[in-house]
């Protein structure tokens, strides 16, 4: 077989729902490791794992309807965790060096 | 055309370059520009009066439509006729030699540029109100000579009683110009027009309880301006201003706006008969009023001063009387001599290095011979010696009032006689006797005299140079002299008055100087009434400004302002607080916490959009 057919019909094995299916259960995932845990560092792949679970229903709908903004989106997503990534790993380093500790927790000066 | 306009924009010019570069300039530049703008104004009213036959046939430029809505319009009208000319004559004629005698007035003042500039503002307003060609732009000059009056008042303003003065000035002005204000609106309402021509062309066919009405309202107004009973109050206490400016405003010129406002309005007044009794009640008993008051005073210039309110209270009776040109006649020889007396007061104070009270004076015929000379003139025509200016508008005023309500002549005659005991125990007191005063008395220099020669020589002769009444003869309205039966006799007894006051006044403080003492402690409480005069200031201030000072600061003050306002604006900010207590407890700094509300609200949100099926379009 051409290796499009061999797409084709790969493509038309799986249908979009399994993949909208793995997407919400990795954002349930992240929502509940950022709702549960209680490291700073883990909380802050939890928000990770949420950006990629809606990129993989970008890719999804992208594919699906035959149309490339879904996939520009997830570019754009991509820079943005990129760029949160380097600030936020920067604050974390700064809070542990003023603080020794990672537990959110226990960083609660900013109320009221 | 005439350029009627050049007349009030020249002293304006004045008071532009003095008020604004007057500070740098040097004193010459000053006197220059000051004396200057006004004898010009002069000379260019002289020059139009001769273009225009002295007002015979009227004059009238339109400048430019000032407010104009739907049917109603105000134009920046000036009118020249008979009435406005001789205004124009003696407001600029007057206002050059006061300006030239306050240029050694003045001279060791400080503020001297600052002085010329705000007299050169005056005559700007004044000759603004004499010119207009309707009642609104009457009012601005009208407004506009109160503001100056308030600023020359008040112009040695470090003195606090001088601050005083001027403030009261203003605000009983303003009381005034609320009634006139009141009539103008009557006008417009009934007449669609503020023109002059208009107004009179109309008024007769009016009903009468209206005329009556804008004609009460517009005596109000004038018992305002020209110090009538019950606003007169602030006369006397408007000498604390420079003596050229009582001079010029508060006896020759503005003063008299009342009276010329009375009778430019003649065609409302003489078909309003009810308003013109009270306006001749009124003038009459402030005439008396003020003589009274005047017998007592102890102050140069507050002699003068009730001399004034007096002397417009004869006017007033002119006017009420139905002999409106006897009263512009009046108006225009009492701008002679009160002129005089005041310019020759200030002379005298001069002399006695600033000292007002009479009683530290005399003797002064010695040392300033030329100014008892002119006060003599001065005080001669105020008693209404045969001859004289004042004898003749006197005169006719009299007749008139014979004629009108023989009572009211007989009034009119006490008065006349009270006035020249006063003026003339003034006199006595100031140039007879030993000098009382400090310092060596001094003759003033003939920047001062000048003006002052003139002024005797208009005050003896003024009566019959301008015979005022048969000026005005053609004029609607402003009928000649009455004539009356028996006049003669009425002139005599007048005349017999007057001289009975001054040989009264010469026994009383010339020869038997014992006696006015003897008279005080006689009479006892009546003196002290009258010498207090007749605590209407004390009874004004208990029953109209505390009342109001107490109310305001209780009701206005602690109830509105603090109660009210500001009440709802702590309420409102007190209430934000609390709400935001409440609100603030949510803020717990713990990022798990934020994270749930975040989760709950994305929750609700979908079931939002899950009731609604799909986003809302």
């Amino acid at each position: 077989m051409e290796p499009s057919a061999v797409l084709k019909s790969l493509n038309g094995g799986v249908p979009i729902t399994w993949y909208l299916t793995l997407s919400a259960i990795l954002f349930a995932l992240g929502v509940a490791g950022f709702l549960f845990r209680r490291n700073i560092i883990t909380v802050f792949m939890c928000i990770e794992l949420m950006l990629n679970a809606v990129n993989l229903s970008f890719i999804s709908f992208a594919h699906q309807h035959r149309q490339v903004s879904g996939q520009l989106f997830t570019f754009f997503v991509m820079v943005v965790a990129a760029a949160e990534a380097a600030v936020g790993l920067a604050i974390i380093l700064t809070v542990f060096k003023n603080r020794s500790t990672l537990n959110i927790d226990e960083i609660d000066t900013l109320k009221n | 055309m005439f350029k009627l306009w050049l007349i009030p924009a020249l002293p304006f010019l004045g008071f532009l370059i003095n008020g604004i570069f007057g500070r740098k300039l040097p004193k010459a530049i000053i006197n220059a520009v000051a004396i200057g703008s006004v004898v010009l104004a002069f000379l260019w009213v002289l020059k139009t009066g001769a273009a225009c036959d002295w007002g015979a046939t009227p004059l009238r430029s339109h400048y430019f439509t000032w407010i104009a809505s739907g049917a109603f319009h105000v134009g920046w009208d000036y009118s020249i006729d008979k009435l406005t000319m001789i205004m124009l004559m003696i407001v600029t004629g007057i206002g050059s030699l006061i300006h030239i005698y306050a240029m050694g007035y003045m001279e060791h003042e400080e503020g001297y540029y600052r002085f010329f500039a705000y007299l050169n503002l005056f005559m700007f307003f004044m000759l603004n109100l004499v010119l207009a060609g309707n009642y609104l732009l009457l009012f601005v000059g009208w407004e506009g000579v109160g503001l100056c009056s308030y600023l020359l008042i008040g112009f040695y303003f470090v003195k606090k009683s001088a601050t005083t003065a001027g403030n009261k000035a203003f605000i009983v002005n303003r009381i005034g110009d609320f009634g006139f204000s009141l009539a103008m609106f009557l006008i417009v309402i009934n007449f669609g027009t503020l023109d002059f021509g208009r107004v009179f062309h109309l008024a007769p066919g009016k009903p009468v309880e209206t005329l009556t009405a804008i004609a009460l309202l517009t005596l109000f107004g004038a018992c305002g301006k020209s110090a009538q009973i019950p606003l007169y109050v602030w006369l006397p206490d408007a000498m604390e201003g420079p003596t050229p400016v009582s001079a010029l405003i508060h006896a020759a010129t503005m003063v008299t706006a009342g009276v010329y406002l009375c009778t430019r309005s003649a065609v409302i007044f003489l078909h309003a008969p009810i308003a013109m009794e009270v306006v001749a009640i009124v003038g009459l008993t402030t005439a008396v009023f003020a003589a009274t008051i005047g017998l007592t005073q102890f102050d140069i210039k507050k002699v003068f001063a009730y001399s004034t309110v007096s002397q417009l209270g004869y006017m007033f009776l002119g006017v009420g009387v139905g002999a409106f040109s006897s009263g512009i006649w009046h108006l225009m020889t009492h701008a002679f001599f009160k002129a005089l007396l005041f310019l020759g007061a200030g002379s005298v104070i001069h002399a006695c290095h600033g000292e007002q009270d009479m009683r530290h004076m005399g003797g002064l015929r010695k040392y300033a011979p030329v100014t008892m000379a002119v006060l003599a003139c001065a005080s001669l025509a105020i008693s209404g010696f045969p001859g004289t200016a004042g004898f003749f508008s006197k005169d006719a005023i009299l007749t008139a009032a014979y004629a009108h309500e023989p009572w009211m002549y007989w009034v009119g005659v006490v008065t006349a006689g009270m006035t020249a005991f006063y003026v003339w125990r003034a006199f006595w007191m100031t140039f007879w006797g030993e000098y009382k005063g400090h310092g060596h008395p001094h003759e003033s220099s003939w920047v001062m005299l000048g003006p002052l020669v003139v002024l005797a020589g208009l005050s003896l002769a003024g009566g019959f140079l301008f015979n005022v009444p048969k000026i005005l003869s053609t004029m609607p309205g402003l009928t000649p002299e009455i004539e009356v039966p028996n006049e003669g006799m009425l002139m005599g007894i007048s005349i017999a008055a007057g001289l009975l006051g001054i040989a009264i006044s010469y026994y009383m403080y010339v020869v038997n100087k014992e006696l006015p003492g003897k008279i005080t402690s006689a009479l006892g409480g009546l003196y002290t009434l009258v010498y207090n005069k007749y605590f209407v200031d004390e009874a004004y201030d208990s029953a109209v400004v505390r009342p109001l000072i107490e109310g305001s600061t209780a009701v206005l003050w602690h109830g509105v302002d603090q109660g009210v306002i500001d009440g709802t604006v702590n309420g409102v900010g007190y209430e934000a607080r609390s709400i935001g207590g409440l609100l603030r407890r949510i803020q717990s700094g713990n990022i798990r916490s934020y994270a749930t509300w975040v989760v709950l609200g994305s929750v609700a949100l979908l079931i939002v959009m899950g009731f609604m099926k799909g986003l809302p379009q």
